[in-house]
């Protein structure tokens, strides 16, 4: 088990992640990859898809990572890490290699995991490896420059739904991957933010001692795509929570639990108007669209309020 | 030291796996290649080997398992057929870049479309560029053998490359056959066990795998591909004669039948060389001189070799189960590469395609006959008159 989380303790740890990589200013991933390997106290084995999290660690012939690491593909990150995890039960059971207690995770992008990688990651927690699947959700394909993904919310501006003179932004609404996730029965599934890092901290502490298969969505913002300054991305991620965009639950072993209720549910459009991307929803004749978005968001916290037993 | 069993090509290579006890196994179940997937997955629940298996939900997922479990640092395996080879394709070249010895039995079919489930060597010449190095076998004998050869090859610190191993889809696949199995024991010394060189779960070494590599490395990198593949035939050689002297069956790159004092000859690989080996004896019986080729080693190509073994022949046919679409005269790949090989070593004997069999069609004796009859015209006249002719075909 792991032991008690105690911040002055984990900020001695040496990063997993180190200085030097080449990610943006302000990026939400590099936060949330960092955060989350510091509550770890195990080794830790991983498997990145394709990503920006991927091209700016690890520029041949450096390494930003201090810990064994491994890039195959864009959509296979899940199925690579079976594999790694399948080699290690094999090689332990046979007493090839000791047992060191590894936990294996992947990390994938909003790219790699709700579009191109979901029956890769909806097999390998079928299958039900001891792994953690990490989405660090930033809500469009930033590594190829801003391309609208299942994850990018409605009426979101990208370079594939731009906000033009005729069609204001992407004309549908994201994806809920992590109700798809909960769907498989798996021990663990949560999302979380990294502005309530105790939080990510601790739902990452159960999700690798579940026993068998997690899955966390992690909201992680892009500066460039979200359009916000540099030192904004953690007030905007809380942001995204306390209007109940993004709200911070869990599922372990089938029970719903909701780890953080906002004090005040703020109007989406609190969020919303932080960032670039949303600024053309402003205009008068678009203003439809931050009803909707506001609609969606009511009945998704309110769906999830009952699964969670809060009404 | 062996006993003889009576196996299908897909059971064959089953044997052959349990024996080699690989410590993962990520496969999907598709036709031909299914019942190799059902035999495996029996010896696993009957706790014959010690090996994990992945039963995956697609075969991109299978050989992305493979190369995770390779990296690992585990002895990996694998088996598909067409479309599923298709669906790893992408995969495919990155197990062969990030020089992941993984072993794949391919249980040759036709690529859609039309959707066809029965032999052709589409698939393998898809892959041919791929970076594996490729095995063809006559026979579930063969299959079972080069199985057993593959894991060595592949795993040579020299070499360090997947290896693929081809039978004929429902002809050696489904086809039952008297097979040589050798003792548990004697499988399990010859293939001895995995090294890996630099294993992901050294948990006290980090090592970074598949990094990006831009102008500045990328092109070192394919450089030392390049070499592996040089290397392979050498270790390709000696795996064959230590097999040899274990298991008393000699293969090498090719094998040669009746090719020595022959005037014309056939090339043809897989299991059409078998029927081939027939009309040979019956045309020898009329006293004609008339001999075969059947490559083994696909890639690497063993240009040099094939060309000093065929020189002397008055005219070759290559008879070739696919096409290589809008290439040289729309001919087939082992052809085209055959014909690159004798020009470049300055050898000029008659040559001539013979396309047959695709999705299946049943390529018979007498056909192989008219292609013998056809390089006996030619060897008389010195003169090939049709190069690429489509066997069989209704046009």
């Amino acid at each position: 088990m792991a032991t008690k989380l105690i911040p002055k303790e984990l900020a001695k740890r040496p990063d997993r992640l180190s200085p030097g990589h080449r990610l943006c200013a302000g990026c939400g991933a590099s936060i949330v990859v960092r955060q989350m390997l510091a509550a770890i106290d195990a080794p830790v084995v991983i498997a990145n898809a394709t990503g920006c999290l991927e091209v700016a660690t690890t520029i041949y012939p450096y390494t930003a990572w201090r810990v064994p690491w491994m890039h195959n593909a864009f959509e296979n990150a899940a199925s690579t890490i079976t594999g790694i995890e399948a080699a290690y039960r094999s090689l332990v059971r046979q007493g090839k290699i000791p047992e060191q207690n590894v936990k294996f995770i992947a990390f994938g992008g909003d790219g790699g995991t709700y579009d191109i990688g979901l029956q890769a990651l909806s097999g390998a927690v079928e299958r039900g490896h001891q792994f953690l699947y990490v989405c660090y959700n930033n809500e469009a394909y930033m590594n190829t420059g801003i391309q609208r993904s299942s994850a990018t919310p409605l009426g979101a501006h990208t370079t594939t739904s731009p906000a033009g003179e005729v069609i204001p932004g992407k004309q549908q609404k994201r994806k809920d991957l992590t109700m798809i996730m909960a769907a498989h029965d798996i021990p663990y599934v949560a999302q979380a933010a990294p502005s309530q890092w105790r939080d990510l901290m601790q739902k990452t502490r159960k999700a690798v001692d579940c026993g068998g298969a997690a899955f966390m969505n992690v909201l992680a913002s892009c500066n460039r795509g979200w359009r916000h300054a540099t030192d904004e991305t953690v007030e905007l991620t809380q942001l995204a929570v306390d209007t109940c965009y993004w709200p911070l639950y869990e599922v372990e072993n089938g029970q719903w639990r909701l780890t953080y209720k906002p004090k005040e549910k703020l109007p989406v459009e609190e969020w919303l108007k932080r960032q670039g991307r949303f600024r053309h929803l402003f205009r008068p004749e678009n203003r439809h669209l931050i009803d909707e978005l506001q609609a969606e968001v009511d009945r998704r916290w309110e769906r999830l309020l009952r699964l969670c037993g809060e009404t | 030291m062996s006993r003889f069993e009576a196996l299908t090509g897909d059971n064959a290579v089953a044997m052959a796996m349990r024996q080699v006890n690989p410590d993962v196994v990520a496969a999907y179940p598709i036709t031909p290649q299914t019942e190799t997937v059902e035999f495996f997955a029996e010896y696993v629940a009957d706790g014959l080997v010690n090996t994990e298996f992945i039963c995956v939900e697609s075969e991109h997922s299978a050989m992305s398992a493979c190369v995770g479990a390779s990296a690992a640092g585990a002895r990996v395996m694998t088996a598909t057929s067409s479309q599923g080879l298709a669906l790893m394709w992408e995969i495919v070249y990155i197990a062969a870049s990030n020089r992941c010895p993984i072993v794949m039995s391919l249980v040759n079919r036709a690529l859609s479309a039309p959707i066809n489930i029965h032999c052709d060597h589409s698939d393998i010449m898809g892959m041919r560029d791929s970076g594996w190095i490729v095995l063809f076998s006559e026979n579930a004998q063969e299959a079972y053998d080069n199985i057993i050869q593959a894991v060595r090859i592949g795993e040579h610190p020299d070499v360090l490359l997947p290896v693929v191993v081809c039978q004929d889809g429902f002809v050696t696949s489904h086809g039952m056959e008297r097979v040589e199995v050798f003792d548990d024991e004697a499988v399990k010394e010859f293939v001895g066990t995995y090294k890996p060189r630099y294993p992901l779960l050294d948990i006290e070494h980090p090592k970074t795998l598949g990094a990006l590599d831009f102008y500045d490395y990328y092109y070192e990198h394919k450089r030392q591909q390049v070499q592996a593949m040089e290397n392979a035939t050498g270790v390709i050689l000696a795996v064959a004669e230590e097999f040899n002297r274990k298991f008393n069956r000699n293969y090498g790159l090719f094998e040669t039948y009746c090719l020595d004092d022959a005037e014309v000859a056939i090339v043809v690989a897989n299991s059409t060389a078998g029927t081939a080996k027939v009309v040979v004896d019956r045309l020898r019986g009329e006293g004609l001189k008339v001999g075969l080729l059947k490559p083994r080693v696909f890639r690497p190509f063993p240009a040099r070799e094939l060309v000093e073994a065929l020189k002397h022949l008055k005219a070759i046919a290559v008879m070739d189960r696919s096409i290589s679409f809008g290439a040289m005269n729309n001919a087939g790949p082992l052809f085209l590469e055959l014909v690159a090989a004798l020009a470049l070593h300055g050898v000029r004997v008659p040559i001539a395609d013979y396309v047959f069999g695709l999705g299946g069609r049943d390529i018979l004796p007498r056909e192989i006959e008219s292609v013998y009859r056809d390089l006996l015209r030619v060897a008389e006249s010195g003169r090939v008159e049709r190069l690429v002719t489509y066997l069989s075909v209704r046009e």
